[in-house]
């Protein structure tokens, strides 16, 4: 099964709405509770991501019966060193971003700590390409 | 994981029932269904909030309850009344003048159910103290504690236990008296409400012998002969009232209002108030979108229960004299916490099991949840999307949930049925057939006495 969402740049008030349906059809699958608040988690800093960083994305969702592949993908300036991302507390997060309570620079780690896999390919100048994998059971 | 069903004091009346959507479309969980132009509550969804019964155009939902007579099979007749009764009255009447007229309508003693909110206080700020994760939640509202069973099935662990305000009250009685009486039939304990979701909550203790609440009294029933008393029969009489039972303070009178509860808490708290507000709330709370909250005070009545379903008095009106009250009294009266009373009744209201009931799940098994899902999002490529509710089911996606549970047929939506006919596979007699199904017989034949036409008759 396919959701898909789409995420506007700058609108911070919309962030948190792909996490939210998700959130929603995995309880009617019966998931674990504790699994869908890690896929939840993840998927949500993903979104806030392409919120602060991005022009515009888009989530695909897609979903059988032992995991979930999420791929956001977002037209923007891209990550030019992305292990240097992936460190805890790295931020390039503008002032006013911060001003709004996002930018500690630990969305990337806590994606890594959630999901069972994670993926990130990008090119500076276009944008950027996350893959969140999960499995229902462990 | 279905363990045994809710009770519930919501009932329909199937002679004033004449089958609209109000109460299909009001229901916050989705629990309502229209069979033969009749409204059927759903056992496992209702929460007991009383949603319905605000929305319904005619009074045909009601809540059940003991008949009144029956307190003089006792020969102690104990009355555990909430605060906010006495918001019901005018200030001029004093608390003497207000318990008096309740102990007139027959009741032996009165007491305030908030009367034991100093310990449940205690125990909730212990709570607090054990630094389990948070945000805490209180199990003051009933209703609130079962959407939570239902609908947040995650989030029941996060929920303070402990019991009711009206059952600790009990319970200290008991404890003070012994139980004796009780076992004996010489004293019953009567519970007087402000909403349905209390009963509801009572009962289901009793079946499993929990409560020492020996029956319900609604709220209106209660007022309708307490204003009796005070304003026809006593107008004339220069009766003195009698000494209040037990001391009073801003807390007791407060509890129940919104806030009542955050007030007395520790660090962050919110208090949340009306139960579509309470459901938005908690899909962020599990979102994670909470942070840093300690304690979350959760009502399903707008105003707490000063909008209780079974008020009389408007409830801006019913606050508004409750703070005024609160006002002049002390904030809060000494309790002695090294005392053998004290602790055991802390043991005996601390000792409930509160557990996770989950209704959204498609099914218990993930493959065929998974199955299901596929057909459900399949029929809904077919259905309209209008949430009309003419199928007799509150929106087009709970349709085609129940379709795929072989609960409801697709043909029963009145835009499905059009196609049909279109193309020849179902005949316009059919069609009126299906629609008597869900709404009755000759529900579609002329009838001046409905709710707005010529000769109405409600
Ligand atoms: N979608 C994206 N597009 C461009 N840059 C990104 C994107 N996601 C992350 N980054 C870069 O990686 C850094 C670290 O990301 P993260 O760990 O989520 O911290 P934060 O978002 O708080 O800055 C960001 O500051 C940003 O420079
Ligand atoms: S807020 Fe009070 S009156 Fe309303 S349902 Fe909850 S307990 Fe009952
Ligand atoms: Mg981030």
């Amino acid at each position: 099964m396919n959701f898909n969402y789409k995420i506007k740049g700058g609108d911070f008030s919309a962030a948190g709405r792909a996490s939210s349906e998700i959130k929603k059809i995995l309880k009617k699958l019966n998931v674990n509770p504790k699994v869908i608040k890690r896929i939840v988690v993840a998927l949500y800093e993903a979104e806030v991501n392409v919120v602060a960083h991005a022009d515009k994305g888009s989530i695909n969702a897609e979903i059988d019966s032992e995991k979930i592949r999420i791929t956001v993908v977002d037209e923007g300036p891209g990550i030019a060193d992305i292990d240097l991302a992936m460190t805890e507390g790295f931020s390039t997060a503008s002032s006013k971003v911060r001003e709004m309570g996002f930018g500690a620079g630990m969305g990337l780690p806590n994606m890594k700590k959630n999901a069972d896999i994670l993926n990130i390919k990008s090119k500076v100048g276009q944008g950027t390409m996350v893959e969140l994998i999960t499995f229902f059971k462990s | 994981m279905r363990t045994k069903e809710f009770y519930h004091s919501l009932k329909v009346d199937k002679d004033l029932c004449y089958g609209c959507t109000h109460c299909l479309q009001s229901c916050p969980t989705k629990a309502i269904r229209i069979v033969k132009g009749k409204a059927i509550i759903m056992e496992n969804r209702c929460i007991d909030c009383g949603e319905c019964m605000r929305a319904c155009p005619v009074h045909a939902i009601y809540v059940e309850q003991d008949d009144f007579s029956q307190i003089f099979e006792y020969k102690n007749r104990i009355a555990i009344v909430p605060a906010v009764f006495i918001g019901q009255f005018s200030l001029k009447k004093s608390y003497e003048e207000i318990i008096s007229a309740i102990k007139e309508t027959g009741f032996t003693d009165v007491y305030l159910a908030e009367d034991s909110v100093e310990i449940i206080n205690d125990i909730m700020l212990n709570d607090y103290n054990t630094g389990r994760e948070k945000p805490l939640i209180s199990t003051f509202c009933p209703a609130i504690v079962r959407l939570i069973q239902i609908k947040f099935p995650a989030l029941v662990e996060n929920i303070i236990p402990v019991k009711s305000p009206a059952d600790a009250t009990a319970q200290y009685f008991i404890n003070q008296t012994g139980k004796k009486d009780i076992e004996h039939k010489e004293t019953g304990i009567f519970y007087v409400t402000p909403c349905p979701a209390k009963i509801a909550d009572l009962k289901v203790q009793s079946s499993n012998k929990k409560t020492l609440i020996t029956g319900v009294i609604n709220m209106n029933t209660l007022y309708n002969k307490v204003y009796h008393i005070l304003e026809v029969k006593n107008k004339s009489k220069n009766t003195k009232p009698q000494a209040m039972q037990t001391a009073l303070s801003a807390k007791i009178l407060q509890w129940s209002l919104t806030g009542g509860e955050a007030e007395n808490m520790k660090g962050r708290c919110l208090a949340i108030d009306e139960v579509h507000n309470v459901i938005k709330f908690l899909e962020k709370v599990e979102d994670g979108e909470i942070s840093n909250v300690k304690f979350l005070e959760l009502r399903a009545c707008d105003h707490g229960c000063a909008g209780g379903v079974l008020m009389t008095e408007n409830r801006f009106i019913t606050v508004e004299r409750i703070k005024h009250r609160a006002s002049k009294l002390p904030k809060s009266v000494n309790k002695n916490i090294n005392t053998k009373e004290y602790q055991n009744l802390y043991k005996n209201i601390t000792n409930i099991n509160i557990e996770a009931r989950p209704v959204d799940s498609l099914d218990d098994d993930m493959e065929q949840a998974f199955l299901k899902m596929k057909k459900i999002r399949h029929l809904m490529c077919y259905l309209p999307g209008i949430d009309c509710g003419a199928c007799g089911v509150p929106d087009c996606q709970t349709l085609a949930k129940d379709v795929v549970a072989k609960k409801a047929h697709l043909s029963n939506c009145v835009f499905i049925q059009r196609g049909m006919e279109k193309n020849y596979k179902l005949s316009p007699e059919h069609s009126i057939k299906i629609i008597e199904k869900i709404w009755g017989e000759k529900r579609l034949e002329k009838n001046c006495n409905k709710k707005g036409a010529e000769n109405e008759t409600i």
